[in-house]
């Protein structure tokens, strides 16, 4: 079963339900294996079966629900996270980022973050971020202009960021800024 | 060479492989010699891999595989793939 895990990965964040995905996950590979001949020899089958997914979820699911529009976020800062997270530095000073990241933010807690934006921002997150696909692909999938593909794509991972950042908060996890290694400060020195 | 306020103007398309090679090179060359852009660009290059990670985490509920094999195969398809997951 090619990429069953990665799609049913995919299923799940757009859908949200297991049962859901599961029923987005079987008709995806009943529509590849019955139009595999329309698909391109030594072009991307992954791509293939996820745009098959995209669209399939878009049309199934998306017509339940009222379609959303651009302003549904408020815009947040850029780097939003990495902005407030900088008050911790003294906390992480001896750990890499990478450790640190997968220590604060459990599981549940990024899917959530991704799982709660809007649909138009939540599909170029998964796919950019999650699937790893270029623009261009993300463009054809979700059959709108790269530059909106790029757009939507920031202010989604900025209003991921703030979702992050609130959970940390909501568990206690930020706690009271260091008052000698703020990040301002050290950049002052530098 | 970008300055700082250019080179965080591309942290995105930087970070999501999307510059020409000259461009990625003309922020490599910033981020050389700027610690407080490295800095920035390196934790969203993390970020991005937790989230990636983090995301795909998902248990396939039991019996799923092989339901997805029945249903392939009363159509009447090959159940056999012609690439598995370790091609990616």
């Amino acid at each position: 079963m090619p990429f069953a895990g990665q799609l049913y990965s995919g299923a799940m964040r757009m859908t949200r339900k297991p049962a859901d995905a599961e029923d987005l996950l079987q008709e995806t590979m009943l529509r590849g294996f019955r139009g595999f001949e329309s698909f391109t020899e030594g072009t991307n089958l992954r791509a293939w079966l996820f745009r098959i997914m995209t669209n399939l979820y878009i049309n199934r699911y998306r017509a339940k629900q009222r379609q959303p529009v651009e302003s549904d976020i408020d815009d947040v800062e850029s780097m939003y996270l990495y902005r407030h997270l900088g008050d911790l530095d003294a906390v992480f000073a001896s750990r890499s980022a990478e450790d640190q990241l997968i220590d604060m933010f459990p599981d549940d807690e990024v899917k959530a973050a991704l799982e709660e934006l809007p649909e138009i921002y939540r599909l170029p997150v998964l796919l950019a971020d999650v699937q790893g696909f270029h623009y261009r692909e993300i463009a054809e999938m979700l059959d709108i202009p790269i530059g909106t593909v790029m757009s939507r794509l920031h202010r989604g991972r900025k209003r991921m960021q703030q979702a992050l950042y609130e959970y940390a908060m909501a568990r206690g996890l930020t706690t009271t800024p260091s008052a000698d290694t703020p990040r301002e400060a050290r950049s002052n020195d530098a | 060479m970008p300055d700082c306020e250019e080179t965080l103007r591309e942290l995105d398309t930087f970070l999501d492989d999307e510059l020409s090679e000259a461009g990625h090179d003309a922020i490599r060359q910033h981020l050389g010699g700027c610690p407080d852009c490295l800095g920035a660009f390196d934790f969203h290059a993390e970020l991005k891999q937790v989230i990636a990670e983090k995301c795909q985490r998902d248990e396939m509920p039991s019996g799923l595989l092989s339901r997805l094999e029945q249903c392939l195969e009363s159509e009447g398809l090959p159940s056999a793939a012609p690439v598995d997951d370790r091609t990616v």
